[in-house]
């Protein structure tokens, strides 16, 4: 397991996505789950990046561990962050089944962590938001 | 992500390889629009593409919009099933030509 603070900015995404698909090999992890968990950190991620602080800068804190959990394995994905409140898991579901022309890209992200994870959950205290991901390896 | 492209007798085919993701979607974003801007149908082959977030579904969907607009085909090849798995949940597979 592996815990890392880093700038809640963009430039940070690779190195994020290659320390977590270097945990997640490690641990010998399928490389489709791996895959998977690097798309949606770097969706979480780069949402707050763009949106959490507003103009300011500031800082993520995100965790990643490979465990057993209730005797099964799984890959758990943390996300803290000090920005303005906000629950990415209220936002609606984008329609996936209008035309290019109307197609909106905004939602996309979360929706795909929501598919591509088993479990999701988001709370806030002490000033944080919160995100934790599982997958079921 | 590098793009690698043959011209042909009626189309361009671009060969990506690497990911497509918040970092590396411009270049793809830039490379699509250019090729459709020239008047060029466009087969993306995606047998080296390792997986696409959103950024990358959304110069994709960019590429297709123009395509659509000016007339032109974009064809997707080879696609991983991880990346058809994508192309599915989110709807896009309805959108873009996958084969």
């Amino acid at each position: 397991m592996a815990t890392w603070r880093i700038p809640a900015n963009l430039e940070e995404l690779d190195n994020l996505t290659g320390r977590i698909t270097q945990l997640l090999e490690e641990n010998d992890c399928p490389q489709k789950n791996i895959i998977q968990t690097i798309v949606v950190a770097e969706e979480i991620f780069v949402n707050i990046a763009h949106y959490a602080y507003q103009d300011k800068s500031g800082e993520a804190l995100v965790h990643c561990a490979v465990a057993n959990e209730d005797g099964r394995s799984v890959i758990r994905l943390e996300f803290e962050d000090w920005g303005i409140p906000y629950n990415p898991l209220e936002k609606d579901d984008p329609d996936t089944t209008m035309t290019a022309e109307d197609r909106q890209i905004g939602g996309l992200g979360i929706f795909m962590s929501k598919k591509m994870m088993d479990e999701i959950s988001y709370s806030r205290s002490d000033g944080r938001n919160k995100l934790v991901l599982v997958k079921y390896i | 992500m590098t793009i690698q492209k043959t011209t042909e007798a009626d189309k361009t085919i671009m060969t990506i390889e690497g990911h497509v993701n918040t970092t590396t979607a411009p270049d793809l974003d830039a490379a699509l629009i250019e090729e459709l801007s020239a008047g060029n149908n466009l087969v993306l082959d995606f047998e080296q593409v390792a997986y696409v977030s959103s950024a990358g579904l959304r110069a994709l969907l960019n590429a297709q919009k123009l395509a659509n607009k000016n007339g032109r085909d974009m064809l997707i090849k080879n696609a991983s099933d991880d990346v058809v798995e994508v192309f599915e949940m989110t709807g896009f597979i309805d959108i873009l030509n996958v084969e």
